[in-house]
């Protein structure tokens, strides 16, 4: 008896015509795509895009040359020259982030004593060349400038979790 | 518009003398040739949203409004790529098969009715010549798995030759249900033995009850998917199952040599369209004719238009499948084809054969 109700089943291609009903009912679905360029999907504040180094309120700029961040960089993208500054501080001469290296995983950032070195929401940047996408203590710290609001803003929203 | 080609015609005749005729011809050709060829780039674009669309995706939608220049984008690319010829393959039959699929496919044409009267060769014998026609397209299939001189390429063309012979048969056997029921091969006559509609009990029910679709049903189904099958569409592509065997007998091709299996595909696939709609589905008749208001109504849409649209709403079916069905294992597709279609077809054939001995045949 169930091999001729499995017998109609399959003949009467049931389970094939169940199956073209949901792809049926999808068809008419509204669809879920982003389209990019024009469509973004929201970040989150802890986004982990480009690198920048940020300055405090004063233009004095954070990083202590600890070598923090160089040591827990599990890629090894990070590499760092310290020297004293004329005023007697410890502070940077080199800064480099070879972004080719760089894994994202945001360690550099929460190293930091100081927050200086900070991942932002900026994920759309390219390198044309060769050596474009080795960042350098100059570019991270323009990068820093040029985004310092939304960087800030970022920082305080997630400051409660931390 | 018949009188207007007979005035073309005459005109002609009397400007060229003899020439006129395969002038004349070769402009009919072109006449049909030439959309199918727009169709087939448009139903690649019609695919991909489709596809899209029950994947829940917009498809293709960057070229032009909504897309609608992306075959135009396809073809260009195609047009330019360089065409790779395998050091290893036989030249002549390399090149010479992607042709040999794609003739077959669009001579085919040749006996469509696309409405009354409108067909390129009214042939008697059109039911026959199709089924030579449709049967050709393989060879262009072997040929190029042959030829090719590939590994692949030859399971493919393997793949596609056992399948095409199974599947050959059983649709053989749906069309002669057809042929029974018409009492013609005639393509023209076939869809005007669907015009008259049923006598049931007393009840004159016209329009769509007198489409071969209700005493045939089971053969229309089997007549489909056997088509399905026939055009190596999903899911019967074991002929360019792209998981197993990379993409079957066209690995080898690339440029154009590929735009011409491709073209031929889809040609095929419109082609199958076209012969479920004349066979089954009343090819230009109006389905609500005779019907109350609607009937009426509707009886204004000229016949190619409903040929059109019920082409489309097949060829909308084979682009479902494609979403739906994941592809068929070899041993399946064989077991379907001599296990279920072939069996059923010989049976039916017997049932409609006694059915029209009985008075209740109505058709």
């Amino acid at each position: 008896m169930n091999k001729l109700i499995n017998f109609f089943k399959s003949f009467l291609l049931l389970e094939l015509l169940k199956g073209m009903s949901v792809t049926g009912r999808y068809f008419f679905a509204r669809h879920i795509t982003v389209e990019y360029p024009e469509e973004k999907t929201p970040q989150s504040f802890r986004f982990r895009g480009l690198h920048a180094q940020r300055r405090y309120p004063n233009g004095e700029e954070r990083c202590i040359g600890c070598k923090l961040c160089e040591a827990v960089c599990p890629a090894l993208a990070i590499k760092i020259e310290v020297a004293e500054r004329d005023d007697g501080s410890r502070r940077t001469t080199q800064y480099d982030i070879d972004l080719v290296k760089c894994i994202f995983c945001g360690f550099c950032e929460e190293s930091c004593p100081v927050d200086a070195i900070v991942e932002t929401r900026i994920y759309e940047y390219h390198g044309e060349n060769r050596g474009d996408l080795y960042y350098t203590k100059e570019m991270l710290l323009a990068v820093g400038d040029k985004h310092e609001a939304q960087i800030a803003k970022d920082r305080a929203a997630d400051a409660k979790y931390r | 518009m018949m009188e207007l080609l007979q005035t073309v015609q005459q005109a002609g005749l009397d400007l060229l003398g003899p020439v006129w005729l395969p002038v004349w011809t070769a402009i009919k050709i072109m006449v049909i040739v030439l959309p199918i060829m727009g169709g087939v780039a448009y139903l690649t674009l019609a695919e991909r949203k489709i596809l899209g669309f029950m994947q829940v995706r917009p498809g293709p939608n960057r070229v032009g409004y909504w897309g609608l220049l992306q075959p135009v984008a396809d073809g260009l690319k195609l047009l330019m790529k360089e065409v790779i010829i395998p050091t290893n393959s036989n030249k002549f039959l390399f090149l010479a098969a992607p042709v040999l699929a794609l003739a077959p496919a669009l001579a085919a044409w040749a006996v469509i009715p696309f409405d009354d009267g409108m067909i390129l060769a009214n042939v008697n014998a059109g039911l026959l010549y199709l089924l030579a026609m449709t049967s050709l397209g393989v060879y262009g299939i072997i040929i190029a798995g042959w030829a090719s001189n590939s590994k692949y390429a030859f399971l493919g063309a393997l793949r596609s030759a056992a399948q095409i012979v199974s599947y050959e048969l059983a649709m053989g056997f749906a069309l002669v249900c057809v042929l029974l029921a018409a009492q013609s091969m005639n393509l023209g006559d076939i869809v005007r033995g669907q015009q008259n509609g049923i006598d049931l009990f007393g009840v004159k029910l016209t329009g769509v009850f007198g489409w071969y679709l209700i005493p045939l049903f089971p053969m229309f189904v089997v007549y489909f998917l056997a088509g399905v099958a026939e055009t190596n569409r999903a899911p019967f592509d074991l002929a360019e199952d792209e998981s197993a065997i990379v993409a079957g007998f066209h690995t080898e091709y690339s440029g154009m040599g590929f735009a011409l299996f491709f073209l031929a595909e889809y040609a095929n696939m419109m082609l199958i369209a076209a012969l479920t709609s004349v066979m089954f589905l009343g090819g230009w008749l109006n389905p609500f004719h005779g019907w109350p208001v609607l009937g009426a109504v509707t009886d204004l849409v000229p016949g190619l238009l409903w040929m059109l649209g019920k082409m489309s709403v097949m060829l909308f079916i084979f682009l479902w499948f494609r979403a739906t069905f994941p592809r068929y294992r070899y041993d399946q597709l064989m077991r379907l084809g001599w296990k279920v279609f072939i069996p059923l077809t010989l049976v039916w054939v017997v049932v409609i054969a006694a059915w029209m001995q009985t008075p209740y045949w109505l058709w």
